[in-house]
């Protein structure tokens, strides 16, 4: 039963982890014998804890087989499994309960507030309500949501990145060891996209949950994927590999061209700003004395400081005539023009981002908006030429990292 | 009418508050009746309609004609088979009230965005609990239309039932009014039935505003 690692458990922190899904022989053919089908004895295999990213140009049936694992669509014939067992052997309703579903629509409900609309999965299998209520908080908190300002409140009253964090928390409710995930982020502004994108791979660090995610955009899949699955037209799987291997070695022209000529930039995408190591600014704060800044800078030998509120979020660069003077550090004095990073942000995004601002040097920071440190172009630069080596881009700087 | 007597007589009224009441309340009891026993049939045929989409256009169909039938008509059609009795008039009354029951149940079901239809069978909602936990709450403002439009042409209606006996408020316009020329008991049932019609319609509008406070939450 595939009930009896699911719903049951009380959820401790991050809960239980994935569980291994297969596809066997999977068929799916909408219409008599002898029409072509739409899924054609797809096999694959994820290892428990992974996120597979099913990804293909329309019509390569990648919904398809994505609803096959929740019996949305019922195979024609080959079979799925999790944790090793048939997944025909559950009741479909009581299945889906046991598997995370996030769609890019959302999908919430609007006649529910939001904690209810966490709270469904749960109610469909009879949690006590006092769980219930600790796990909606559980969860809103996690997908960074305010409980006490979220909760209560009604969906047509969220922004659409707020109800895909929602519908993020929805799927996770029960703890489910699989989440199907059909471009959850496609319907959000690329900004908000990558953010959300940040965001889902550093709660998947957490949780460890086994994610099917379907997209049709190969960069999403290169950011998200553990290992990448390309099909093509008529539901026949390409190349089943993980990132760093397909750009680097496409097994066909098909996948060539679908990854795109732009493989090198590409490859990016597989390195974090959390990859690199990252140089230590020199930071002034609101209210020191500029003659203090001045001293340092000497001291370091550079031209520029950082300057930080008390919180340490920055607010630009002080360089020039603003430390001509001898009163202290005002926040109009800063020159704001790095673009500010997440460590989770894929280098693609961190060098699109900083060749687009005027100081070529992103500043990288927390969740709180705190100064984690500055990187370059060029110790971008580094990695692009560095040769392909496992699953991640060589770069000596990295290997200094924890 | 009579020389020297006064058109409108207010102690008619005053002295036949019993009768009056009594009539009100005859009014209201048959509306209730009819909208309820309308609202479990449509909701039926919705059912029905769901199941085979192909029976809307007959369903409708059907509705359509008995709504088009002048009310006199359709009691005298009914009469010969259920004679001058409360159901010949209830049976008129649900019949006008199934086409705009009908309509707007499907209505609001077929407005159920699909995402949501979607996002409730992925998460392992069954038929029935989708039907009643989902579809139907969201649908509930459509529907509550339709039930406030049939509640106020029922209570139109009821008053025709008098010419059968029935009747409530329409007792007083039709049979203690126009068969003897007396004004104040036209004006009392008249005004009395159009008030009654406001004020159904505003309580249901109410309910529906207490039933659907997500209906205005809107981004702030």
């Amino acid at each position: 039963m595939i009930t009896e690692m699911a719903p049951g458990t009380p959820s401790t922190g991050a809960g239980q982890g994935g569980l291994a899904v297969a596809l066997e022989h999977l068929t799916k053919r909408y219409g008599p014998p002898g029409t072509p089908p739409a899924v054609n004895d797809l096999s694959l295999e994820i290892p428990a804890g992974q996120v597979c990213v099913l990804v293909g140009p329309s019509g390569c049936g990648k919904t398809t087989t994505m609803k096959m694992i929740n019996r949305l669509v019922e195979p024609t014939s080959g079979r799925v499994t999790i944790g090793g067992q048939d997944i025909m052997g559950v009741p479909a309703v009581e299945l889906r309960r046991s598997i995370g579903y996030v769609i890019q629509q959302v999908g919430l409900f609007p006649h529910v507030t939001i904690g209810e609309n966490v709270a469904v999965v749960p109610r469909l299998l009879r949690w006590p309500e006092p769980r219930i209520r600790d796990r909606v908080e559980e969860l809103l908190e996690l997908v960074g949501l305010e409980p006490g300002v979220y909760r209560d409140r009604y969906p047509a009253a969220l922004s659409g990145g707020e109800q895909q964090r929602v519908g993020v928390a929805r799927a996770l409710a029960a703890d489910p060891p699989v989440m199907l995930m059909d471009e959850p982020f496609g319907a959000v502004d690329p900004i908000r996209r990558d953010r959300l994108q940040n965001e889902f791979l550093r709660l998947q660090a957490k949780v460890r949950k086994t994610v099917v995610f379907v997209t049709h955009d190969v960069d999403e899949a290169i950011k998200m994927a553990d290992r990448i699955a390309i099909l093509q037209r008529g539901g026949i799987l390409a190349q089943y590999d993980t990132p760093d291997h397909l750009l680097t070695h496409p097994a066909s022209e098909f996948v060539e061209r679908f990854v795109g000529a732009d493989r090198g930039l590409k490859r990016l995408s597989l390195a974090r700003v959390a990859d690199l190591s990252l140089q230590e600014p020199l930071l002034a704060h609101v209210g020191e004395p500029i003659a203090d800044v001045r001293a340092r800078l000497n001291r370091a030998g550079t031209h520029f400081a950082l300057l930080v509120d008390a919180a340490d979020r920055p607010l630009g660069w002080l360089s020039g005539t603003s430390l001509d003077r001898n009163d202290a550090v005002a926040e109009e004095d800063a020159a704001p023009g790095s673009a500010l990073l997440e460590p989770q942000s894929t280098l693609r995004d961190a060098l699109s981002a900083m060749l687009g601002s005027s100081v070529q040097l992103g500043v990288v920071v927390d969740e709180r908006d705190a100064v984690l440190g500055v990187i370059s172009v060029d110790a971008i630069s580094d990695v692009i030429r560095a040769p392909a080596r496992g699953s991640r881009p060589d770069d000596p700087s990295a290997d200094a990292e924890p | 009418m009579i020389a020297g007597r006064p058109i409108l007589q207010p102690q008619w009224v005053l002295d036949n508050l019993d009768e009056i009441g009594r009539r009100l309340g005859e009014h209201v009891l048959m509306t209730v009746l009819a909208v309820t026993i309308g609202l479990v049939v449509s909701f039926g045929l919705a059912l029905l309609i769901r199941a085979w989409p192909r029976l809307y256009g007959p369903v409708i169909g059907i509705s359509g004609v008995i709504y088009s039938i002048p009310s006199l008509a359709l009691f005298a059609l009914l009469i010969p088979i259920t004679g001058i009795t409360l159901l010949t008039a209830e049976i008129a009354l649900v019949g006008y009230t199934l086409l705009i029951l009908v309509r707007n149940i499907i209505t609001g079901l077929d407005g159920v965005p699909p995402e949501v239809i979607d996002a409730a069978r992925g998460m392992g909602y069954s038929v029935s609990e989708r039907l009643w936990r989902v579809e139907l709450p969201i649908a509930l403002p459509v529907i509550v239309a339709g039930i406030r439009g049939a509640t106020v042409t029922t209570i139109g209606l009821v008053t025709v039932t008098s010419l059968i006996g029935m009747g409530g408020l329409g007792y007083l316009i039709v049979n203690t009014g126009i068969r003897r020329f007396f004004a104040t008991s036209i004006l009392t049932g008249v005004v009395l039935s159009v008030a009654l019609a406001v004020v159904a319609d505003l309580a249901l509008l109410a309910v529906q505003h207490r039933l659907t406070p997500w209906a205005r939450a809107r981004a702030t």
